[in-house]
């Protein structure tokens, strides 16, 4: 009994030390789609300058302005932009949301190799993943059944998809689901009835890239904002960021270091 | 204890002597109390696993029980849409509830036969160099880990079903069920052998005796010796399908339509849970509906392992009295 008190007491102050901030540590809370960024840069910071330390957490984010508001955290990541009712009730508590764009997501619809059909408007991809057309030959491919793959719901990737596709529509129900960007590569390229969507570090060779609207998905239409699939990241500061905040930000900034590990991510480096 | 002392000392006092009673004595409770402290130390590990248990399951219901403010239990288990982050968003799970009954049912129907003949085969017919031989790597199928199970359906199967039936998908029902198939065949196998191959002898040797023939001795007399047994194997084999994450997760295609034909894709519920969890906003509505889909799964997994349970203490074979 004495060792189970043991092992409770144990546990129960490690999640106070948790608790506890120390002077040099920076939180980063937000989300999910930024997380694989602030993760590997934050690592690669604190091997350049191993006496800060920096928590990373992905909680969404809705979550991570939340906490930047009540000065939880040093910096929030967002997939969007700040909210009107969110900016309001940060200088209601005397903070000053500052964005930083750290990088662009860019999702590209893809099919099989083999399928003839190389252009989709915003209107057909929608028509499609609403499952209204259901052939190849109605948008001018060939007489084949459409396969919808789609992601989990909870990823940013479908979401991108959600806002700048779907517009408010819902993905229909026979939507093939697969889990990471990885994973609809797979399914695409073994199946010639498929139509899925990546980000754009994903595309590959074992499947064929279609352009959206007439305009082909990369870095270069994706910065200039000619491409409709795209969005960009942010990382909010409270107010002007300082001392260690800045650095940091400064070093994801940095087209050497922080934006190189944007691209290993898989999104689209600012420059 | 002093009882205990006075009827020793009464007992010994022929030919013992007082110093050596001492000794005696001190060893009697030396032994006793290593005795105990064995013992406390067996029940602390025995209880370990059991807080872990209902903690797991304390924080399951936890978690999962907030959706019920949301949305009602009828919708949430027979909601035909489930759409857990569009605005309004919709939890009904019952198209993934349907998918997980029909990949287990299904799988079974694959898994049974081919399960439970092997076994006979093995412990009756099979000599036994060939059975030391075979029983080991039918068991070895089931050290496969699942993700290799899931990647060959995936990258192999697949394409070759939408080959061969000309379907848009390989990715559905009848693929995740043949994986599941696999995954069920040595649990089924493996424990159903161990019950025939335990009928006792001279129950086989009475039947041969009586003028049965082998065959008719093993469906007649050993099957239903060994019922217990194989039932057991079979529903255990059947909970490893229906809680089985990853070949569902990558190999049923993961549609929230209810399945009108074997060759449409579906999402199993732990399929589900598994590709949302990750990025669900933490105590999000979206959180606790997939808790919730989780407090289902664990009330199927455990009317499974309750009916196993209870097959196999009631139609227990004791002595050959029963038969």
């Amino acid at each position: 009994m004495k060792r189970m008190c043991f092992i409770v007491l144990a546990l129960a102050s490690m999640f106070l030390m948790v608790g506890i901030v120390h002077a040099g540590n920076l939180n980063i809370n937000g989300s999910t789609t930024v997380l694989p960024i602030a993760q590997k840069v934050a690592e690669a910071y604190m091997k350049e300058n191993p006496d800060v330390k920096i928590s990373v957490s992905g909680g969404g984010s809705g979550n991570g302005i939340k906490s930047l508001i009540d000065g939880t955290t040093d910096i929030a990541d967002s997939s969007r932009f700040i909210k009107d009712a969110e900016a309001k009730l940060a200088v209601e508590k005397g903070r000053y949301p500052v964005p930083f764009a750290v990088a662009y997501d860019c999702i590209v619809p893809v099919v099989h190799p083999s399928n003839s059909v190389k252009n989709l408007t915003l209107d057909q991809l929608k028509a499609i993943y609403m499952g209204k057309v259901k052939n190849w030959k109605e948008v001018g491919g060939p007489d084949l059944k459409i396969v919808v793959v789609s992601r989990d719901t909870s990823s940013g990737t479908y979401e991108v998809w959600e806002s700048k596709v779907m517009n408010k529509e819902r993905v229909y129900p026979g939507a093939l689901l697969q889990a990471s960007n990885g994973a609809v590569v797979q399914a695409v390229s073994k199946n010639k009835n498929a139509i899925g969507y990546i980000g754009l570090g994903y595309v590959d060779k074992s499947v064929k890239p279609l352009t959206a609207n007439g305009i082909q998905g990369s870095a270069k239409t994706t910065l200039d904002g000619s491409y409709p699939i795209s969005r960009a990241l942010y990382m909010f500061t409270n107010g002007w960021p300082k001392e260690d905040t800045l650095n940091f930000i400064n070093y994801v900034l940095h087209p050497q270091k922080g934006q190189q590990y944007v691209e290993e991510a898989g999104f689209v480096p600012l420059y | 204890m002093a009882h205990l002392l006075y009827l020793l000392e009464r007992r010994s006092s022929l030919y013992l002597k007082k110093s050596e009673l001492i000794i005696k004595v001190g060893m009697l409770k030396d032994r006793q109390q290593r005795e105990r402290y064995i013992k406390k130390l067996f029940f602390g590990v025995a209880l370990v696993s059991i807080t872990i248990l209902f903690l797991i399951v304390f924080f399951l219901f936890i978690e999962g029980v907030p959706i019920f403010k949301v949305v009602s239990i009828k919708d949430f288990l027979f909601g035909r849409y489930w759409y857990p982050t569009s605005d309004p968003p919709d939890f009904g799970i019952f198209p993934l509830i349907v998918a997980s009954i029909a990949v287990t049912a299904f799988s079974s129907t694959l898994a049974i036969p081919l399960g439970v003949m092997t076994a006979i085969y093995l412990a009756e017919v099979a000599s036994h160099r060939l059975r030391e031989l075979v029983k080991p790597i039918v068991e070895l199928l089931a050290a496969l880990p699942s993700v290799v199970i899931g990647f060959f359906g995936m990258v192999i199967v697949a394409p070759f079903l939408q080959n061969v039936f000309g379907i848009a998908t390989g990715l559905n029902l009848f693929n995740a069920s043949l994986m599941l198939a696999f995954m069920s065949i040595p649990t089924i196998c493996s424990l159903s052998e161990d019950a025939i191959y335990s009928v006792s002898q001279e129950i086989k040797e009475a039947s041969l005796a009586l003028g049965a023939t082998h065959w008719q001795t093993i469906y007649r007399v050993i099957i239903p010796a060994s019922l217990s047994g194989i039932t057991t194997a079979i529903i255990l084999g059947m909970s490893r399908a229906i809680g089985e994450t990853m070949v569902v997760l990558m190999v049923a295609g993961g549609a929230t339509l209810i399945p009108t034909s074997i060759f449409d894709p579906v999402r199993p519920l732990p399929a589900s849970i598994a590709a949302e969890m990750a990025e669900a906003p933490f105590r999000s509505d979206h959180y606790y509906a997939l808790f919730a889909t989780g407090i289902v799964l664990f009330l199927f997994t455990l009317a499974f392992n309750m009916i196993a349970d209870h097959v196999a203490h009631k139609y227990k074979q004791v002595g050959t009295a029963t038969l």
